[in-house]
């Protein structure tokens, strides 16, 4: 009795912050989503999103979220492996946590530097002989940039996975006469897939809605939902139509989270019948 | 659990202290006739005046600044904090007009409105200026660079479209600058509420895509004067800090047509310090105070005392101070409404999600 008070005591700021900070914002999104410009109960902004620019804003965002997640995760799973074989393997990885400290809008701006014409990007390419480019404003600057950015996220909980590996399991599997490969694909990867998938949500998710990059270092030849939702809200005012772009991303959001988690118990469960 | 303990006693303390400090700091300022809160657009003000007002009167300021007159009217309308002046353009004074944001302005408190321009004074969107007065004004046209070009010029927006130009055209992330000079190419006006207008402009400006190298904000200064661009749709006074930093950029506003536009100060209902931001209105309006903070903005000024004490030079530059007669062809934007400028938005996103 007096056991299940204390519980219920100490569930008080969980209950309360999921309340006022998850459940609230997400039926107000939800609510104004039925709204139109003069504040009518309408379904026109739902209409509104399958028929206009909306829906190819959503398959192009869905394409670039894609590409940073998959080259994050083709640079993230290496490096994290090697951090842990290093020696001073936590240091290591605090040197690439650092960056992810500093504002994101300042790494940005550094980025338009570089990247610039007359920056050391292009007289490297200069040098070296293939001679100017334009890189800032290109599918590659954003894709490139915004890897940049999400890489910590993704090799954190790589690296967690990876560490928490048992050395030994890898030197049986080498004893019964496995090759790198078998061993890395029949042992390392299912007993990281966790991580990675973890990885992938903490980069897939932000990756749709990625805004500022957009303009900055995309000069708007990338358009993400972020700015499709920003630009209801700030320009146009329209909360009815940008609370209905937003209801899609959250939905996006709980079919990625039920996907990735969808696998990891069949993995797991592969990993134990063998 | 006690060292858990100790740390955020030491954790309360240390906030407890700072906050003390921060308390008395601001403590030391606050004599005089309290503070204002002014609300402005960046790099719109020469940050010595903000100086020299509150040495003069006493009072305070607390400066922040905006980048959209649709972010600004938000936060007004939100309230939340107490802005004591603001800057909006014409077409967004219309419109806090019409949501009764703005307190009507004492003329007995401004006596120097006596020096603003009687041709800026008046006008449509605020008849008799119950509620703004004349800040800055200025156009849309082309800040372009010579020496990168290989003898273009833009007498007409048409040139924009000129194959040589290909990936080099930056254009300015805002709906009704861009979708206006689509209009304004087209002969029609960048008010036009006509569909099919619309359709029309939106149809050349996806022309335009090959030749756009990328569509920004601000960011567009920094790139003109490092030479990284050589063509952009700018407004005038921007296009004056460009030329300002690099003497090769030149400004036209191209024979068709464009966007003449006046920023006013306002109070808005939030305001706490009514007097305050008299003061200030009317601490801006002193021709020398104009002419300093004309000098450093780069826009041109509505103040006609200022303008005798600024440099001939800049004052004859018909770039940046058209005669009447070229005024007359531009046009000033009005308050289209919320569901039009949706629409202005979705067409500007169907033409940069075109861009590829």
């Amino acid at each position: 009795m007096n056991k299940s008070r204390l519980r219920s005591i100490y569930s008080i700021p969980y209950t309360a912050w999921i309340l006022l900070f998850v459940l609230a914002p997400i039926a107000l999104i939800v609510y104004y989503s039925f709204f139109d410009l003069a504040g009518n109960f309408t379904l026109a902004n739902y209409r509104n999103f399958f028929t206009s620019v909306y829906l190819s804003l959503t398959i192009s965002s869905f394409l670039y979220a894609f590409l940073i997640t998959f080259f994050s995760l083709l640079i993230a799973y290496p490096t994290a492996y090697l951090l842990t074989k290093t020696k001073h393997k936590q240091l290591w990885l605090l040197l690439i946590i650092i960056p992810s400290w500093i504002n994101l809008l300042l790494k940005t701006y550094a980025f338009i530097g570089l990247m610039g014409l007359y920056g050391p990007l292009n007289a490297f390419l200069e040098t070296v002989g293939i001679g100017k480019q334009q890189i800032l404003f290109t599918d590659f600057s954003f894709v490139f940039v915004s890897v940049y950015i999400f890489i910590p996220f993704m090799i954190l909980p790589i690296f967690n996975a990876l560490d928490k590996l048992n050395p030994a399991l890898i030197d049986a599997s080498r004893d019964l006469g496995a090759s790198s490969w078998t061993t890395f694909r029949r042992v390392i990867w299912p007993l990281t897939t966790n991580g990675v998938k973890s990885g992938i949500q903490v980069v897939f998710i932000p990756a749709l809605s990625l805004f500022m990059i957009t303009r900055l270092i995309a000069g708007n030849k990338v358009i993400t939902l972020g700015t499709a939702i920003e630009q209801q809200f700030l320009v146009t005012q329209n909360w009815g139509m940008g609370s209905t772009i937003a209801v899609f991303l959250i939905v996006f959001m709980f079919i990625i989270m039920l996907v990735t988690n969808g696998k990891e118990k069949g993995a797991s469960d592969n990993g134990k019948a063998r | 659990m006690k060292s858990i303990i100790q740390s955020a006693i030491l954790i309360l303390l240390v906030s407890g202290i700072l906050l003390f400090i921060n308390a008395e700091l601001s403590e030391g300022s606050k004599a005089g006739k309290g503070t204002i809160t002014v609300y402005n657009w960046g790099e719109y003000i020469d940050p010595d005046l903000i100086k020299q007002f509150e040495e003069e009167t006493g009072i305070k300021v607390i400066y922040e600044t905006f980048d959209s007159n649709e972010g600004m009217m938000s936060k007004i309308e939100q309230g939340g904090t107490s802005y004591d002046i603001s800057v909006p353009s014409e077409y967004m004074i219309e419109m806090m007009k019409e949501k009764d944001l703005l307190l009507p302005i004492d003329y007995s408190k401004v006596p120097n409105i006596k020096h603003i321009d009687p041709y800026f004074l008046d006008l449509a969107f605020d008849p008799g200026n119950e509620y703004s007065v004349p800040y800055f004004w200025g156009t849309v046209g082309i800040a372009f660079n010579p020496t990168l070009l290989e003898g273009q010029s833009f007498e007409s927006w048409d040139d924009l479209w000129d194959p040589s130009l290909k990936q080099r055209v930056i254009l300015v992330d805002s709906a009704r600058e861009t979708i206006g000079m689509g209009l304004n190419s087209l002969g029609y006006s960048l008010n036009s509420t006509n569909p099919q207008e619309l359709r029309e402009a939106t149809d050349k400006l996806k022309a335009l895509s090959p030749n756009v190298k990328a569509v920004i904000g601000d960011e567009v200064t920094q790139l003109m004067i490092n030479n990284e661009a050589a063509v952009s749709l700018t407004w005038s006074g921007q296009a004056a800090d460009m030329m300002y930093e690099n003497e090769d950029i030149d400004y036209v506003v191209p024979e068709e047509g464009s966007n003449l536009w006046f920023d006013n100060i306002v109070i808005p209902k939030t305001a706490k310090n009514i007097d305050g931001a008299h003061a200030f209105i009317n601490f801006m309006l002193d021709p020398e105070v104009a002419a300093q903070n004309t000098d450093y903005v780069g826009y041109s000024t509505p103040n006609l005392s200022a303008l005798e004490l600024m440099d001939p030079e800049v004052v004859e530059d018909e770039r940046f101070y058209p005669d009447e007669e070229t005024r007359s062809h531009l046009e000033v934007y009005k308050n289209l409404g919320l569901e039009l400028l949706g629409v202005y938005n979705e067409r500007f996103l169907e033409f940069k999600m075109d861009m590829k």
